[in-house]
């Protein structure tokens, strides 16, 4: 059942499917890559110090990009009501959307993030560290990115507020993932890490119990 | 198909108003149920509690076999062909032979429209193939003759008289008058709070 719950929902998010933002938010964290230096001047030196705090700023707001078609349409449509009839719980539903949604935008930033530290001129020591800290860092936003959507997703206007909801929640990931670029220990990292982990073990029962509860409302 | 369906003492609450109480009902395989009454007195709500999806705010419900609920939401994906969109829900019901359902409702030609393009009665017909195709003792239907035509009402009185027959359960909330094997109706209005 989980197998065929995931290749639905990476049918579905995945670029070039059908309810997901597709490469959008690829395109936005390139974008905010290459604005910056137009905005800051050419200083080599500043950029490549700031380079890779602008570089988890810009994944930060990128993943919050799928978060609108992430659950709503099939709160909507009743797919978690007809799959709870089956016996699939909201859990598992939220379990395989977790891992669909990762899949669909971290690898593509990670694949963008060399050329986006290329634009802002960052050396190869910054964009290793930005590199695994996004690495592991990215599970822990995709996992706030689908509680929060799921939270939201009975809300008239829900999208807007779970962008502004996200925020919050995805600061301490951004503290430790962007605070080992000026730390040479790997300390930043390796909680940027428990974070996610903890996080992408919450996430499944938070997102499910907020399915339950859109249900009942 | 043994199939059982007991629900005792429901009340259910919406908000703050009390749309219902009291209702006890009792089904045995092969038993059909038109639950009747006025808009928003509570039929949707009474078939969710029944399906198990909504908490009454008193009573239980007790059933023994699957349940298969069509209800106004569609729950395939509307940019896919309907075939692939009935798929996923084949897959996971296991189930074989889908060409009965596509013939018995008369979708077969439909298969590679994406669903967005689908008429208001070709998409209740959908549904109702995705309750076929599950092949379960129980079901669960909230208006399911809206937007069917004629021929497809009758085809579909048909089917539920079959699926009584075999052994199965049909609880079917409607305001249209829906013929039925054994004609047993709730009023829901008798159980106004």
């Amino acid at each position: 059942m989980i197998g065929t719950l995931l290749r639905r929902d990476l049918g579905l998010l995945m670029p070039g499917g059908r309810g997901g933002a597709g490469v959008l938010p690829l395109l936005f964290f390139l974008a905010v890559a290459m604005l910056y230096p137009f905005a800051v001047g050419p200083d080599a030196q500043l950029l490549a110090r700031t380079g890779g705090g602008v570089i988890w700023v810009a994944a930060l707001l990128a993943a919050i990009l799928p978060l609108e078609k992430l659950v709503t349409a099939d709160l909507d449509a009743g797919v978690f009501d007809q799959l709870h009839l089956r016996g699939a719980s909201e859990e598992l539903a939220m379990a395989s959307r977790l891992l669909a949604h990762w899949l669909a935008f971290a690898p593509l930033l990670l694949l963008a993030t060399p050329p986006a530290a290329a634009l802002l001129g960052l050396g190869g020591e910054t964009l290793r560290t930005v590199l695994l800290g996004l690495l592991a860092g990215t599970p822990g936003l995709a996992a706030v990115g689908l509680i929060v959507a799921a939270l939201t997703a009975s809300l008239r206007g829900g999208a807007a507020l779970a962008g502004l909801m996200v925020i919050p929640l995805a600061v301490p990931i951004l503290i430790f993932g962007a605070g080992a670029l000026s730390r040479p220990e790997s300390s930043g990292l390796l909680l940027t890490a428990a974070i996610s982990l903890g996080l992408c073990a919450i996430a499944p029962f938070a997102a499910g119990a907020a399915i339950r509860s859109a249900r009942e409302g | 198909m043994q199939a059982r369906l007991a629900a005792k003492d429901l009340a259910c609450r919406r908000g703050d108003r009390l749309l219902f109480r009291g209702l006890s009902l009792e089904c045995d395989s092969g038993a059909a149920v038109h639950v009747t009454g006025a808009n928003g007195i509570g039929k949707s709500s009474l078939i969710r509690i029944l399906a198990g999806l909504l908490r009454p705010f008193f009573g239980a419900v007790e059933t023994i076999g699957d349940i298969g609920l069509v209800d106004e939401r569609l729950a395939l994906d509307e940019a896919l062909p309907l075939g692939t969109a009935l798929a996923f829900w084949e897959r996971l019901d296991g189930c074989r032979d889908t060409g009965r359902a596509m013939e018995l409702l008369d979708l077969a030609d439909l298969l590679d429209v994406p669903v967005h393009f689908l008429s208001t009665g070709q998409r209740k017909r959908a549904a109702l193939a995705r309750l076929l195709n599950r092949n379960c003792p129980i079901w669960l239907l909230d208006e399911p003759l809206n937007g069917l035509d004629t021929q497809a009402q009758k085809a579909f009185e048909a089917l539920i008289a079959q699926h009584c027959e075999s052994g199965g359960i049909a609880i079917v909330a409607s305001h249209q008058p829906i013929a039925l094997p054994s004609p047993r109706t709730i009023a829901l209005a008798e159980f106004a709070a």
